[in-house]
């Protein structure tokens, strides 16, 4: 819905001065903030954040299953599942197979099980780099089985949500997903279980305003982009600039819509403690 | 006179003529009952053809006429004794959205609905029917109310979306919006979502979850406006015909994709030229509804609700 609404992430990559010959391409990344050359390699060892300025890169669905999961104990679940295009528009087939190439996935989620600090957990994990995240059926689909197993195995759910929103091309079908994903929500909430949702930069559209915004709690990312619609539609429709940082995770901190933001460094521990203090009958 | 368009044009064209020939004998004393009554059925026949073959751009004028029935007047023809509530009880009323409880057939229910005004003044003080944070928890506030006193709840969408602006982002419209369709899908009483005029986005599914979702006619639903769609994914909003028939917004196709139960007829020509027989057919779907509504247990309900949701776009591996 808010796709547009989404400044472009300049992930450029530099290319080497002529000087220094013995450095192969694409080993320098700037960061979209501060500008800062970084070598890929500390970045990655970084957590993929800028060691200038703190700016979170966007990550994909396996740099995050390797940051927060235990090692090896990752199992994805209903990978098989293809995209769908039920109108059969051809532009959004060239969309799709673009974003599988791009991303080498087969949809904007991933799904699965594995543990952290040795508690087991379910997990779904969005990816902007698959048609910026947006959730049409199949996305829907996978979040409520991820869901679904959640309560079947009564395991903690952990979704880290990155979306624009809602799929435009599959229409009134897309919007559903909000409905269906949520149903099994209160059903996993009913039976007394645990589901953190953790917002990632970009979390807005239907996403926020479906699963993303009913964890029993709520962690974000620094200066994550959240809310409902695009700072971009905001502007155009009240003709005037928004402040800075306007809908970053800090102003919804600061306005009560998120209990606590956490550095992506301090990721996994944090989950660990917050599951730790869920667990029941051995303490 | 309803406001005319554009591919109106020819029956108006008609309608004239005959308006015509009736001041001209009744002038003149000429008897033309002839003339007018073959021009009077051909007016018809023609008003037929072009009501049975519109396209989706038709569809969403016919949607958004000015003249339409909305919420307001549905609850004027359909309920009685309407008490208006207002408020959220966090942060105030939004205009937005109106809700209250009134007798349907007898019946006490709750009825919530998107409001949009019928002129310029009027949709600057319902802000065009665009909800915000207040208005939906305003519409959560009132099905938690249902739900005490075993209430049947009615919601009537007809919005563009949900109000994007500065205040109701601080307020957390993604979480008002994601907050009422957890209070909707697990309210234990009966829920009737009817699409009255135009339905898109999180800001129509806000009061939308239901168990029976009914379309009328002419009404549109889909998860974005055809502009939206067209300066989006295209970057040229001057698409919006393109995109209308590209995203499937019409009743029938949000029927035939498992999301609508129920298309509504309208009089020949849409609900505005006939709000009281527009009305009437409405009545009569939401009171068939509700009968088979009020036979399930509330877990029997539940049960349906979820299965409904659950099974659109339901995959194979």
């Amino acid at each position: 819905m808010v796709l547009e609404a989404f400044r472009k992430q300049k992930q450029t990559t530099v290319q080497p001065d002529t000087e220094n010959r013995d450095i192969p391409d694409g080993i320098w990344i700037k960061c979209s903030r501060c500008e800062e050359i970084l070598l890929n390699k500390d970045l990655d060892k970084n957590y993929k954040v800028c060691h200038k300025c703190g700016f979170h890169f966007r990550l994909k669905a396996a740099e995050r299953i390797k940051m927060i999961l235990d090692e090896g104990s990752f199992r994805e679940i209903d990978a098989g599942i293809l995209p769908v295009n039920p109108f059969k528009l051809a532009d959004y087939e060239r969309k799709l197979r673009e974003a599988r190439d791009k991303s080498g996935l087969n949809e904007a989620v991933v799904a699965g099980e594995g543990s952290i600090e040795g508690v087991p957990v379910i997990t779904a994990i969005m990816d902007t780099n698959f048609m910026m995240g947006s959730m049409g059926t199949v996305v829907g689909e996978k979040i409520t089985r991820a869901i679904e197993a959640a309560a079947a195995q009564k395991k903690p759910l952990i979704i880290f949500a990155a979306s624009g929103g809602a799929r435009m091309q599959e229409g009134i079908l897309s919007l559903m997903q909000l409905a269906k994903t949520v149903e099994a929500l209160a059903r996993l909430s009913e039976a007394g279980q645990l589901y953190i949702s953790v917002l990632t930069d970009p979390t807005t559209g239907g996403v926020s305003a479906s699963f993303a915004a009913l964890g029993d709690i709520i962690l974000a990312e620094p200066e994550a982009m959240i809310g409902f619609t695009g700072p971009r539609v905001i502007e155009q429709t009240i003709r005037q600039k928004l402040p800075e940082g306007f809908q970053r995770a800090e102003f919804f901190e600061q306005h009560g819509f998120v209990d606590k933001i956490v550095p992506r460094s301090q990721m996994k521990e944090t989950l660990a403690k917050l599951l730790k203090l869920h667990l029941q009958g051995e303490q | 006179m309803a406001a005319i368009l554009e591919f109106e044009k020819p029956i108006q064209e008609l309608e004239n003529k005959i308006s015509e020939l009736r001041t001209f004998s009744k002038e003149k004393g000429i008897d033309l009952s002839n003339e007018i009554a073959i021009l009077e059925k051909r007016a018809v026949e023609v008003r037929e053809l072009i009501y049975s073959n519109l396209t989706a751009w038709q569809h969403v004028l016919i949607a958004r006429h000015p003249e339409r029935p909305n919420t307001s007047d549905y609850i004027n023809y359909l309920f009685q004794d309407f008490i208006e509530m207002h408020g959220d009880r966090y942060y105030g009323d939004d205009p937005a959205v109106i809700g209250g409880i009134g007798r349907f057939n007898g019946r006490p229910v709750t009825v919530i609905g998107q409001l949009k005004g019928k002129d310029t003044k009027e949709n600057l003080a319902r802000n065009f029917g665009m909800a915000h944070p207040e208005g939906y928890r305003k519409a959560m506030r009132l099905m938690k109310q249902a739900e005490k006193f075993n209430r049947p709840v009615v919601c009537f969408i007809d919005t563009p979306g949900a109000y994007p602006g500065i205040g109701a982002e601080e307020r957390g419209q993604f979480e008002a919006i994601a907050r009422s369709i957890l209070i909707m899908a697990t309210l234990k009483v009966p829920i009737i979502a009817v699409v009255i005029g135009e339905g898109f986005s999180g800001g129509a599914l806000g009061i939308g979850v239901g168990d029976r979702i009914l379309m009328q006619e002419h009404s549109i639903y889909s998860v974005i406006t055809p502009e939206g769609y067209a300066s989006i994914l295209w970057k040229d909003s001057t698409r919006n015909r393109e995109a209308a028939e590209t995203i499937r917004i019409v009743a029938r196709d949000i029927q035939k994709l498992g999301v609508a139960d129920k298309i509504v007829p309208e009089p020949v020509g849409g609900a505005h030229r006939d709000p009281a027989a527009a009305a009437g057919f409405l009545g009569e779907a939401i009171a068939e509804t509700m009968e088979e509504l009020l036979e399930l247990a509330p877990e029997a309900l539940l049960a349906r609700r979820y299965e409904k949701y659950r099974s659109i776009g339901n995959l194979a591996d």
